[in-house]
């Protein structure tokens, strides 16, 4: 659908009733819902999201201070919608896809209100390759050229709703977003500029079941509790426990080839801080910034409320374009918490009906819409691409049985629980092994056999089992002390313990253990593995849990993390171990 | 400017004005009394029939037959460096008997955010001089750092040690501090101002005071007068400037009074449902600014009702300020100074701020060790109740100690005393040398070699 004009004309001038925040009544407005209106005489953007009678209910996306009864709205007949085509990667929106540094070079330091910009420059020229050429035929969501953006090339599309027809000119050369470069036999014109409303999801051709994992460089992630590409994970946790932290390590690290990040209500530094860092940082597999493949969006707990509600939908948007194009896109939402107390704002000024916890009514459905917009997916044009959707979830006190942390539990597939006592503990990332799950580990079983190794599947197991082995232990361990437990148990408690410190926790901070590939993963789990078995073995021909305690080598293993080139050192460290084991043994 | 006398209801602290003509929303309000008295309030809701205006003061004297003029201007705030040195109300009037002041500017109260694209890095480490902080939870030039504290702990004593000591490593830069109280009793603001006059801290400082038996409503405005001040300060006049906020927890209670009287439906335990976005509104006011010399570093106090850090007043600000510092009964009763507890405590900005080129490169993994010895000691506490210290294997109790020397010897420390950071790290490291070396799993061998008291003359003699 593209968005063209529900009227041929703008319809005559509504007026202004009531203003109370940034929800506002008109009246006299020839309205449909989301239509976007421009509200008073400084034409502040706004979105109908309500009709009752006379009265057409508006959420404003500026401040409204000032704004008085009386003053014009004006219905622009258009959808809520973004801008697509070259120029989006490196970019920083707001909530409603107006570039931030077009608003600072606009009105300075601090965000004024009536200042429109568009998302794309229309200026700018982009070298535009024809991939069609006259007489083929063509239909939507086809990809009829491209354009060497950053150095993701970006693939030129025409719209999804494009209606079939053959090419009667297709141009080449350097052209602006809002010149035409196609022209079809009926005569219609096509630009690289496609707009597309921010609520409706863009069509594909079918979905398909997610397969391979989007792999992040974090062990407790790839290693226990994977995400396909395609797929949807939430990632609750009260404050300071990681969520933030987390959601950029996968953007800076996991294998996705474009990066849609949304900062939606909540820190500035926070948005700054990727701004300072993501240029400086190289993608491991291209060698090229980060920055190249980022799409940001910034709307911060100190904006506009609306249009943080309107964030992640401009967020998803944009990330579905990129997904047509073929490519795997990841998206994290940070944080999906203060979009749903958006959603409950705006909806307790329309003194609607509240739902549990003064939500309205329609959470559940808001947040199964969103993630469902996720996916594996076969394109229009029979490409394939992906978008994985990455949710923080922030409970109040911390406490997951909250409607938001509910709601999202029951649509993702991947729940990451983040756990005060071990980010207390400085235990990083605090991702409670425990509780945390993976409903993709059945369908990527098969990638890990054959992309790591045949024994892997088998380790994973084996570790998730040491460690709930392990939380039985500690409550005996409460009762009667560590000393008490039976000696092939205290080895348990050892080797757990090696698996927590040496493969779960992780540095983000660490120059090298910030990102862990997967043979790393591989060759740091079997390290561990070969401990516990001559340990186990040492045990059994007599020799006692404070002397295995006390093997040297074994101390040298969480080491190897911070070591960029680790196999020769960690072949040493297998080597010693087996001698020192060697020894004991026949001391014993 | 007309007057209206169209009261028709007042609830609380809000008026319900009819037959006006068009208002602006947000727009500042005087109501005038019969014997001349004006209070000051703002639009909350505008429409043709009828205006709802917030009053920032006691509602006593007002009535039906009250004057209601509409400004047509939001609520402005005169500035000037000669506030330097001033103390106001909480509304913002002069109250130490000194001339009004001559603003130099007039600034809207509400203030704008600043464009996220347009914000500096905040990588300056600030030495405060504590080790928990310093050390653990090391605070950055323009970071918002608030201190969760309850009530009869030593939070005031600890706000004035880090205002005294606080200073960046280098550069001798104009530095000012804005202190606003909200809802406070009058001892501790004496408390508050006698410190800042002993030690002349008063000439570069603004004070703003809403007292307890100050109207509640006014402390509404209160931290936007103080933060419209330091914004001044800061992005006009180019100083470093350190805000106080104290009792946020009064804050939240005059907003959680405010929506019951405008008959909201309420969020958790009563506060409205927008307290995080309102909260935001405030501690979003600091950092820095790209190209700017000023900065903003904020430090929010606040007393956890009943202790709870779950409660939604230090849980909302957890989730937007940058860290907290958390101050513990337990170690209050223990007789240990500053009583904080490092292990709730947090300095999300830390790491920008810490290693090499700006404290030490061992900083970020001595620190990681601390903890998570700390951690490990203090859980053994728990278990020691129960099964004895017999019970423990040898490692266990060495954690049991290093815990008790932790809190004796890297937390305690005096009123007065200013440790430098290299004495923070090298306590650090002394404490640690106490755990076997292998035990110390966060830190990589290099930095052993170096830094380890056991092992640095070693390798240098080498
Ligand atoms: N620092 C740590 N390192 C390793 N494991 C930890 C750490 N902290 C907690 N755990 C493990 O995490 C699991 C959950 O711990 P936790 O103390 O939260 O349990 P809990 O049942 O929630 O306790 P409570 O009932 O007191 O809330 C336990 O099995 C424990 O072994
Ligand atoms: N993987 C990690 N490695 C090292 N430190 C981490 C890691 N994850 C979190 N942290 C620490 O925890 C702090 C809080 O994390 P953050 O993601 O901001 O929490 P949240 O978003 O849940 O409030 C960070 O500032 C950092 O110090
Ligand atoms: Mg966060
Ligand atoms: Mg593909």
């Amino acid at each position: 659908m593209e968005v063209k004009d529900k009227k041929s004309k703008e319809s005559k001038h509504g007026i202004l009733k009531r203003i109370a925040g940034p929800v506002v009544t008109a009246v006299n407005l020839d309205a449909h819902m989301y239509d976007v209106v421009k509200v008073g005489k400084e034409e502040l953007m706004g979105e109908v999201i309500k009709i009752a009678g006379e009265n057409v209910i508006i959420q404003v996306y500026e401040d409204t201070s000032g704004i008085k009864p009386g003053e014009p709205v004006i219905n622009t007949g258009l959808s809520l919608a973004v801008e697509l085509g070259p120029g989006l990667l490196t970019s920083i929106y707001d909530g409603i896809q107006r570039p931030l540094p077009i608003l600072v070079d606009k009105m300075g330091d601090f965000i004024q209100r009536g200042v429109s910009a568009p998302g794309l420059s229309h200026e700018k020229k982009w070298r535009f390759k024809p991939l069609v050429k006259t007489g083929d035929n063509v239909k939507g969501g086809m990809i009829i050229g491209e354009v060497q953006e950053t150095n993701i090339v970006h693939k030129i599309m025409l719209p999804p709703d494009a209606k079939p027809g053959v090419v009667k000119t297709i141009k080449s050369g350097d052209f602006t977003v809002e010149e035409t470069i196609c022209v079809l036999d009926d005569n219609r014109e096509y630009q690289m500029l496609q707009r597309w409303p921010v609520r409706v999801p863009r069509p594909v051709k079918e979905k398909v079941n997610p397969r391979i994992p989007l792999i992040t460089g974090q062990r407790i992630l790839d290693g226990l509790f994977p995400i396909a590409k395609g797929g949807t994970a939430a990632i609750p946790g009260p404050f300071g426990s990681g969520k933030t932290v987390t959601q950029q390590q996968l953007a800076k690290w996991s294998d996705a080839e474009i990066v849609v990040y949304i900062g939606c209500g909540e820190r500035g530094n926070e948005m700054t801080e990727v701004l300072t860092e993501f240029p400086r940082l190289e993608d491991p597999k291209t060698g090229k910034p980060l920055m190249e493949r980022t799409v940001l969006i910034a709307n911060t707990s100190n904006m506009p409320v609306a249009a943080r509600e309107a964030s992640v939908y401009t967020g998803i948007t944009i990330a579905e374009y990129f997904r047509d194009m073929g490519y795997d896109v990841s998206l994290m939402a940070d944080s999906t918490s203060r979009w749903a107390e958006a959603m409950r704002e705006i909806s307790s000024r329309l003194e609607e009906m509240p739902g549990e916890e003064g939500y309205p009514a329609y959470l559940a459905a808001r947040l199964s819409e969103f993630y469902e917009r996720a996916g594996l997916v076969k394109t229009l044009n029979g490409g394939e691409g992906s978008v994985s959707v990455i949710g923080a979830v922030s409970p109040p006190g911390g406490d997951f049985s909250e409607p938001v942390t509910q709601n999202t539990l029951r649509i993702v597939k991947v729940f990451w629980a983040l756990d005060a006592k071990l980010s207390q503990r400085r235990h990083f990332p605090s991702i409670n092994w425990l509780n945390s799950y993976s409903l993709y580990l059945d369908s990527l079983h098969d990638w890990y056999d054959k992309e790591v190794s045949p024994e892997w599947n088998k380790l994973r197991s084996w570790a998730m089992e040491v460690l709930q082995k392990e939380a039985e232990l500690q409550e005996i361990i409460q009762l009667v002390g560590s000393d008490a437990l039976p000696e092939a148990e205290q080895v348990t408690i050892e080797v757990a313990r090696m698996i927590r410190e040496v493969f779960l926790q992780q540095n983000a901070y660490d120059p090298v253990d910030t990102f862990c590939d997967m043979t790393k993963q591989y060759d740091m789990m079997k390290a561990i593995r070969m401990f516990s078995d001559l340990a186990y073995s040492a045990q059994v021909a007599g020799v006692s849990p404070n002397q295995i305690n006390s093997v040297k080598s074994k101390n040298e293993l969480p080491q190897i993390k911070f070591i960029k080139d680790y196999k020769p050192d960690l072949t040493k460290i297998e080597k010693n171990m087996d001698e020192e084991f060697n020894s004991l043994r026949s001391a014993a | 400017m007309k007057e209206y006398r169209t009261i028709n209801k007042i609830a609380g602290p809000l008026l319900f004005v009819e037959k006006t003509e068009p208002i602006g929303f947000a727009e500042l309000v005087n109501i005038v009394l019969f014997d001349g008295t004006i209070k000051r309030g703002q639009v909350l809701d505008t429409s043709d029939e009828i205006v709802v205006v917030q009053v920032f003061e006691t509602t006593a004297g007002i009535g039906r037959d009250s004057g209601v003029r509409f400004t047509g201007e939001t609520i402005k705030m005169p500035v000037g460096r000669e506030m330097l040195g001033r103390i106001l109300s909480g509304g913002g009037k002069p109250i130490d008997g000194g001339p009004d002041i001559v603003p130099e500017k007039r600034l809207d109260i509400t203030g704008a955010a600043i464009n996220p694209y347009a914000r500096g890095p905040p990588n300056e480490f600030i030495q405060t001089g504590i080790s928990t902080i310093d050390g653990t939870n090391t605070l950055v030039r323009g970071q918002k750092l608030p201190i969760f504290s309850g009530a009869g702990l030593p939070h005031n004593t600890i706000a004035l040690q880090i205002a005294r000591q606080s200073k960046a490593l280098g550069a001798k830069e104009e530095f000012a501090v804005v202190f606003a109280a909200m809802g406070i009793t009058k001892e501790e603001a004496n408390y508050f101002m006698q410190d800042f006059e002993r030690t002349g801290a008063l000439e570069r400082a603004v004070v703003f005071l809403n007292l307890a038996d100050d109207p509640a409503v006014e402390r509404i405005i209160t931290p936007r007068l103080a933060l419209t001040t330091a914004e001044y300060l800061a992005f006009d006049l180019g100083m470093h400037v350190l805000v106080i906020l104290t009792d946020m927890t009064n804050y939240c209670e005059a907003l959680r009074q405010i929506g019951a009287a405008r008959e909201e439906v309420p969020g958790r335990r009563g506060y409205p449902g927008y307290m995080y976005t309102d909260l935001a509104s405030i501690y979003e006011r600091a950092g820095i600014i790209k190209g700017k010399k000023g900065s903003i570093t904020q430090f929010p106090i606040l007393t956890m009702p009943g202790d709870d850090i779950t409660h939604p007043i230090p849980d909302l600000t957890g989730y937007i300020t940058e860290g907290q510092i958390v101050v513990s009964r337990d170690l209050h009763r223990k007789g240990i100074y500053p009583p904080i507890n490092v292990l709730p405590s947090l300095s999300r900005l830390m790491n920008l701020g810490i290693g090499k080129g700006h404290t030490r490169e061992d900083h970020k993994k001595v620190s990681d060790q601390l903890y998570a010895a700390y951690a490990e000691g203090n859980d053994l506490r728990g278990l020691v109740a129960i099964v004895g210290k017999d019970a423990l294997s040898e490692r266990d109790r060495m954690f049991l100690e290093f815990a008790d020397l932790f809190e004796t010897r890297f937390v305690r420390q005096g009123i007065n005393e200013d440790r430098s950071i290299v004495e923070t790290l090298d306590l650090g490291w002394e404490l640690l040398s106490k755990l076997p070396v292998e035990q110390l799993v966060r830190i990589d061998r290099e930095l052993i070699n170096k830094y380890h008291p056991k092992f640095k003359n070693v390798v240098k003699k080498e």
